[in-house]
C-alpha cells in the first residue's frame, strides 16, 4: 500500500479552478517532486494533504489516503494529530516561519510536547539531540539562541529539526531551498536526503527547480495549470522528457553544464504564458504548445500510460513516440 | 504550527485570487454593496446638501427671532422642530449649523492636511537631519494636549470660525506628519523610486508624482476621521462658549440649550443627534474607503 | 584596446548599521567595454547589488571613481549628472515592486522622454510605440496599469523604461530571477536581441551561474564586498582558480541525475566577519595559516585572468 494517495483530487477558489483531478502515490521511504512554475497548483495540492487550504478554497472532489485513512474524513482533531507528528511540513521563507520572540529550543520543544508527553527536561534533550541531527553545531549552546542569531541556512535546519522532531512518515518540502543561497541549498537538501535514509520517511518536495529534482529526487510529476502532466521516474524523465511542455521547461532552462553562450545560440522559449491557458474544455498547454493539434483544444487530456511507472497527458506524443 | 497555517493560508489566498485582479470600477461597485460604507455615504451627503441650501431651504438669518420662545415639537407646524428660549427656529438653525460645522471640519482638516503632509514628505524623503529636526517639532506638538492648545489659540485671537479652524488644523497636523513620513520612508525605497532616480528625475517631481499618490490612500482614510474630529472640538469650544457669535453651529445651539436642559432637553438632543450622525457617518466613509483604497483588500 | 564604457577604479560603499560601518563594496575595480556584458556573481549579502547601484549613483560611494564614458561623475551635483542618467539605466528584479502601480505605460515612458526634453509630443509619441514594440509588448499597452499585465510582460516594462533614453550602458540587477524558468527564457533572449541591435553594454548582476554562464562575456566574482575573481566566460569555467568560484559551480545542480556532485567542498555560510586575512578564510577547505593572516590580493593568474588566492 501506498504511504500517500491523492486521488482525482480537485480545489477550487472563487473564480478558478486550481487544481484539476490530480491523482499520485507517494511510496515510503521515497522522494516525489511536485514541479510546476508559480500558480500551477502544486503548492495548494501539498497543502491540500495537511489539510491547511485558506478559508475561501474548496475541495471539490477527491480522497487523500494516508496510511488507507481518508484525511478529507478526518475531524479537526484527528487532523492536529495528523500534523507534525505523521505528516509535516517546511516552507520557503525560513525569516517568517520561525517566531522571533521564542528560542529555537522552545519552538522544537513544543512540537514534541504537543504531540508527547515527555517532561521538559528530556524535551530539551530531545531537542538537542535534534539540532545534532540536523547537523547545528554546538548544540547545546545553540538551543537557546533566537531565530535572529542564525543564518537563513540555519534557520531552514532548525525548521527541519521541528519537521522531524516527532519521526513523521512523510515530510512535505514546500520550496525549501528557494530563499536560500546556491551553496547553503546543496547543504540543506543534502541534508534532508540524509535524514529521509535515516528515518525512513518519505519526501514530498515541491520545486521550481528543475536541477534539484535531478539531484535530489526519486520520481517526478510535473504540474501545468491545475494538472499533472507528466509522471514518471528520474532517469527516464531527465533522458526524454515527454510531455511538450516537460521538454519546454528542460529546454528553456539554462544548464550549468550545457555549454552554451548566447553568442552562438538562442535559449529555446515557451512562448506566451501561463496566463494564456484560458479555455476550460481543451488541453491547458495547447495555446502555448508547438505540436497543438485540432483535437488538444476540444478535449481535456488525461494521463495516459507509456510505460511501467511513466504517464504522459498527451495522446500527440505518445502516438508519436510509439511509432518510433 | 498555528503561524504557519496563517501565513499559508495567506500564500494560498494570494495564488487564488491572482485569477481576477479586479479594475477599479468594479472595485468600487462591490465595494458599493458594503452596507456600512453606504449608509455613511447617504447620510453625509444629505448634511452636505442641507448645508450646501441651506439660504434656499430657510432664508434670512436663521439668528433671528421668528416665533414664540421654548416651543416644542410638534407643537407649530410653521416650526417642526421648536424654537429655543429666543424664539429661534431649531430646525433653521440645524440646517445652517450643518454648514458652520462641516466648514470648520473641513478647513481644519484642509489645514492639518497641508501642514502635515509637506512636514512628513520633508522628512520622510531626506530623512537624516532634517528629518530629526521636524520630528522633534512633531513630538512637542504632539505632547501638549489637542484641546487645549486649541482653547489657548482661539483665546489668543477673535473667536471666529477663522481662528477655529485654524486652531483646529495647527493641533490636528502632527499625527498626518506621522503617517506620511512613515508611507514615504518606506515608499522612498521602493524600486519604482530608485527608477525615477537612475532616470534623473528632480526630487520635487519623485515627490510629487511617484511617492505622493501611493501615500495618499492613509491620509485620505485619516482625512475623513479628521473632519469628524474637527467638528467635535469645535462643538466642545462653543460649548466653552468659544465660539463665534455671529454663526450658527451644532456646538453653539448644545451650548445655547444648557441651562433648559431639564426643561427643554430636546434643544440640546437634536443638535447632540446630528453631531452625533455627521461623526458617524465621516468614521464609516473612512473605514470604507480604507478598504477601497488598500490594494491589497478584496471585495 | 579603445577607452571602456564604464571604468570603475578602487570604489568603496558603506553602509552605517547602527554603530557599526558596514562595508558592502571595499575596493573593487573593474571596466565594461563598448558592447561587452559583464556578469557580476555572488550570493546574496556580498554587496553585487550594491555595486551596481554605486556605480549609477543611486547610493552614494565613499571612495573611488566611477567614469563613465571618459568623464568621471563620481561626485557631480544633480544637475550635471542629468545628462550621465541617460547614458546608463537600471532594470530590477522585481517586475511588481519596480513599476509605479498608479501610473500607466504612457505616463512611465513618457515622463522620462519629457524629463530629458527628448523631442516634441509626436517624437515621443512615435518612440514610445516603438519601443514598446520593441520589447515584445502589444501595442495598446501604452494606456494600461502594470497591474494589467503578467510578470514577464511587467519585465519588458522595465526594459522599456530603462531603453526609451537610448541608454549605452544597463546594469541588470537579477532581472530574471523573480520569473518562471519559462519567462527567463523569453527575457534572455530579448535582453540578448536589444544588445545585438542597439550595441548596449551590460552590467550584468546574478546569483544564477548557469544565466552568467550563458549570458556573459566576461564575468566577476564577487564575495564580501570583494571581487575574487575574474575572467573571460570561457576561462572561468574551463578553469576556476578560486576555491570560492570552484565550490559555486560544485553547489548548482545539474540536470543530468547521472551526474551526482556531493555538497560544496565549504562550510558554513557568508559572514560579516572581516580579519585581516582572507575574507573566505573560515569556509575555504584549502586554507592555511598564511590565509589566515595575510589578506590575497587580485593577481594575475593567465591572460585575462585574475585571482585573489595565494594558491591559484
Amino acid at each position: 500500500m501506498s504511504l500517500l494517495a491523492v486521488e482525482n483530487l480537485s480545489v477550487a477558489f472563487p473564480g478558478h479552478v486550481a487544481v484539476r483531478e490530480v491523482s499520485f502515490a507517494i511510496e515510503p521511504g521515497e522522494t516525489l517532486a511536485l514541479v510546476g512554475e508559480s500558480g500551477c497548483g502544486k503548492s495548494v495540492t501539498a497543502f491540500s494533504v495537511m489539510r491547511l487550504l485558506p478559508s475561501n478554497a474548496r475541495v471539490v472532489s477527491g480522497r487523500i489516503l494516508l496510511d488507507g485513512a481518508d484525511l478529507m474524513a478526518a475531524s479537526p482533531a484527528e487532523m492536529r494529530e495528523v500534523r507534525g507528528k505523521k505528516v509535516s511540513l517546511i516552507q520557503q521563507e525560513p525569516m517568517t516561519s520561525l517566531n522571533p520572540v521564542l528560542s529555537i529550543g522552545a519552538q522544537i520543544g513544543e512540537v514534541i510536547r504537543r504531540h508527547e508527553k515527555v517532561s521538559r527536561r528530556a524535551a530539551r534533550a530531545r531537542c538537542i539531540e535534534l539540532l545534532d541531527l540536523v547537523s547545528i553545531p554546538d548544540a547545546h549552546r545553540r538551543i537557546d539562541d533566537y531565530p535572529h542569531n542564525l543564518s537563513g541556512g540555519m534557520r531552514q535546519r532548525v525548521m527541519i529539526a521541528m519537521a522531524v522532531a516527532c519521526g513523521p512518515k512523510l515530510l512535505i518540502a514546500d520550496e525549501p531551498t528557494t530563499a536560500l543561497d546556491v551553496t547553503t541549498q546543496a547543504q540543506v537538501l543534502d541534508l534532508l536526503d540524509d535524514l529521509r535514509r535515516r528515518l525512513s520517511m518519505a519526501v514530498l518536495l515541491i520545486t521550481h527547480d528543475l536541477g534539484v529534482v535531478a539531484q535530489w529526487a526519486d520520481r517526478i510529476n510535473v504540474m501545468y495549470a491545475g494538472r499533472i502532466v507528466e509522471q514518471a521516474a528520474i532517469r527516464p524523465f531527465f533522458a526524454r522528457p515527454m510531455h511538450p511542455y516537460s521538454r519546454g521547461l528542460l529546454g528553456a532552462r539554462v544548464d550549468v553544464d550545457a555549454d552554451e553562450h548566447y553568442s552562438a545560440s538562442r535559449l529555446s522559449e515557451i512562448p506566451g504564458s501561463v496566463g494564456s491557458a484560458a479555455g476550460e474544455a481543451g488541453c491547458p498547454f495547447a495555446p502555448r504548445c508547438p505540436m497543438v493539434e485540432t483535437a488538444c483544444r476540444a478535449v481535456p487530456p488525461t494521463l495516459l500510460a507509456f510505460e511501467a511507472e511513466r504517464h504522459v497527458a498527451c495522446p500527440v506524443t505518445l502516438e508519436a513516440a510509439r511509432d518510433g | 504550527m498555528s503561524v504557519q497555517a496563517e501565513k499559508l493560508a495567506e500564500k494560498l489566498a494570494d495564488v487564488g485570487n491572482r485569477a481576477a485582479i479586479p479594475r477599479k470600477g468594479r472595485r468600487l461597485r462591490a465595494f458599493m454593496r458594503n452596507p456600512t460604507f453606504v449608509a455613511g455615504v447617504i447620510i453625509l451627503s444629505f448634511f452636505v446638501l442641507l448645508a450646501l441650501f441651506a439660504d434656499v431651504l430657510f432664508p434670512g438669518d436663521p439668528l433671528d427671532m421668528v416665533g414664540p420662545p421654548v416651543l416644542w415639537p410638534g407643537e407649530n407646524p410653521e416650526f417642526p422642530l421648536g424654537t429655543d428660549s429666543l424664539g429661534r427656529d431649531v430646525l433653521a438653525g440645524l440646517v445652517h449649523g450643518a454648514r458652520a460645522s462641516l466648514l470648520v471640519g473641513l478647513s481644519a482638516a484642509a489645514i492639518g492636511l497641508a501642514i502635515g503632509m509637506v512636514v512628513g514628505a520633508a522628512a520622510g524623503f531626506f530623512g537624516g537631519w532634517v528629518d530629526t529636526l521636524l520630528m522633534r517639532i512633531v513630538e512637542l506638538f504632539q505632547t501638549t494636549p489637542t484641546f487645549l492648545l486649541v482653547v489657548v489659540i482661539v483665546a489668543i485671537g477673535e473667536p471666529t470660525m477663522q481662528t477655529i479652524a485654524l486652531a483646529i488644523g495647527i493641533a490636528s497636523w502632527p499625527t498626518v506628519a506621522r503617517l506620511v513620513r512613515a508611507q514615504f520612508r518606506s515608499l522612498r525605497e521602493a524600486d519604482f523610486v530608485m527608477a525615477a532616480r537612475s532616470l534623473g528625475y528632480s526630487s520635487l517631481r519623485i515627490i510629487a508624482q511617484e511617492i505622493l499618490p501611493n501615500a495618499l490612500p492613509p491620509v485620505i482614510v485619516a482625512a475623513s476621521v479628521m473632519i469628524a474630529n474637527a467638528i467635535l472640538t469645535e462643538a466642545g469650544l462653543s460649548f466653552l462658549n468659544m465660539r463665534d457669535p455671529n454663526l450658527v453651529s451644532w456646538g453653539g445651539m448644545i451650548g445655547a440649550g444648557r441651562d433648559l436642559l431639564r426643561t427643554a432637553w430636546f434643544l440640546t438632543a437634536l443638535p447632540g443627534v446630528a453631531i452625533a450622525a455627521a461623526v458617524l457617518s465621516l468614521n464609516l466613509v473612512g473605514d470604507g474607503l480604507n478598504e477601497i483604497l488598500n490594494p491589497r483588500s478584496e471585495p | 584596446m579603445a577607452e571602456p564604457l564604464l571604468s570603475v577604479r578602487d570604489l568603496h560603499t558603506r553602509y552605517a548599521v547602527g554603530k557599526q560601518v558596514l562595508r558592502a563594496v571595499d575596493g573593487v575595480s573593474f571596466e565594461v567595454g563598448r558592447g561587452e556584458t559583464v556578469g557580476l556573481v555572488g550570493e546574496s549579502g556580498c554587496g553585487k547589488s550594491t555595486l551596481g547601484k554605486t556605480v549609477l549613483r543611486l547610493v552614494p560611494s565613499a571612495e573611488g571613481a566611477i567614469v563613465l564614458d571618459g568623464a568621471d561623475i563620481t561626485r557631480l551635483g544633480d544637475s550635471a549628472m542629468a545628462e550621465h542618467r541617460r547614458r546608463m539605466q537600471m532594470i530590477f528584479q522585481d517586475p511588481f515592486g519596480s513599476l509605479n502601480p498608479r501610473q500607466t505605460i504612457r505616463t512611465v515612458l513618457d515622463t522620462a522622454l519629457k524629463v530629458h526634453r527628448q523631442g516634441n509630443r509626436a517624437e515621443r509619441e512615435r518612440r514610445m510605440a516603438e519601443i514598446v514594440e520593441r520589447v515584445g509588448l502589444p501595442a495598446d499597452a501604452l494606456d494600461r496599469y502594470p497591474h494589467e499585465f503578467s510578470g514577464g510582460q511587467r519585465q519588458r516594462i522595465g526594459i522599456a523604461r530603462a531603453l526609451v533614453l537610448r541608454p549605452a550602458l544597463i546594469v541588470c540587477d537579477e532581472p530574471v530571477s523573480a520569473l518562471d524558468v519559462s519567462i527567463q527564457a523569453q527575457i534572455l533572449n530579448l535582453l540578448v536581441d536589444l544588445k545585438r541591435d542597439l550595441g548596449l553594454s551590460y552590467l550584468f548582476i546574478s546569483h544564477d551561474l548557469s544565466v552568467v554562464r550563458y549570458f556573459a562575456d566576461r564575468v566577476l566574482v564577487m564575495y564580501l564586498g570583494r571581487i575574487v575573481e575574474s575572467a573571460s566566460h570561457a576561462t572561468l569555467w574551463r578553469d576556476p582558480r578560486h576555491p570560492y568560484t570552484k565550490a559555486l559551480f560544485a553547489a548548482v545542480p545539474s540536470t543530468d541525475p547521472t551526474h551526482k556532485r556531493g555538497a560544496p567542498p565549504i562550510k558554513g555560510e557568508l559572514t560579516t566577519d572581516l580579519s585581516s586575512g582572507c575574507r573566505f578564510y573560515s569556509r575555504c577547505p584549502a586554507a592555511t595559516d598564511r590565509c589566515r593572516s595575510e589578506e590575497p590580493l587580485l593577481r594575475s593568474v593567465g591572460e585575462g585572468h585574475h585571482a585573489a588566492c595565494h594558491f591559484a
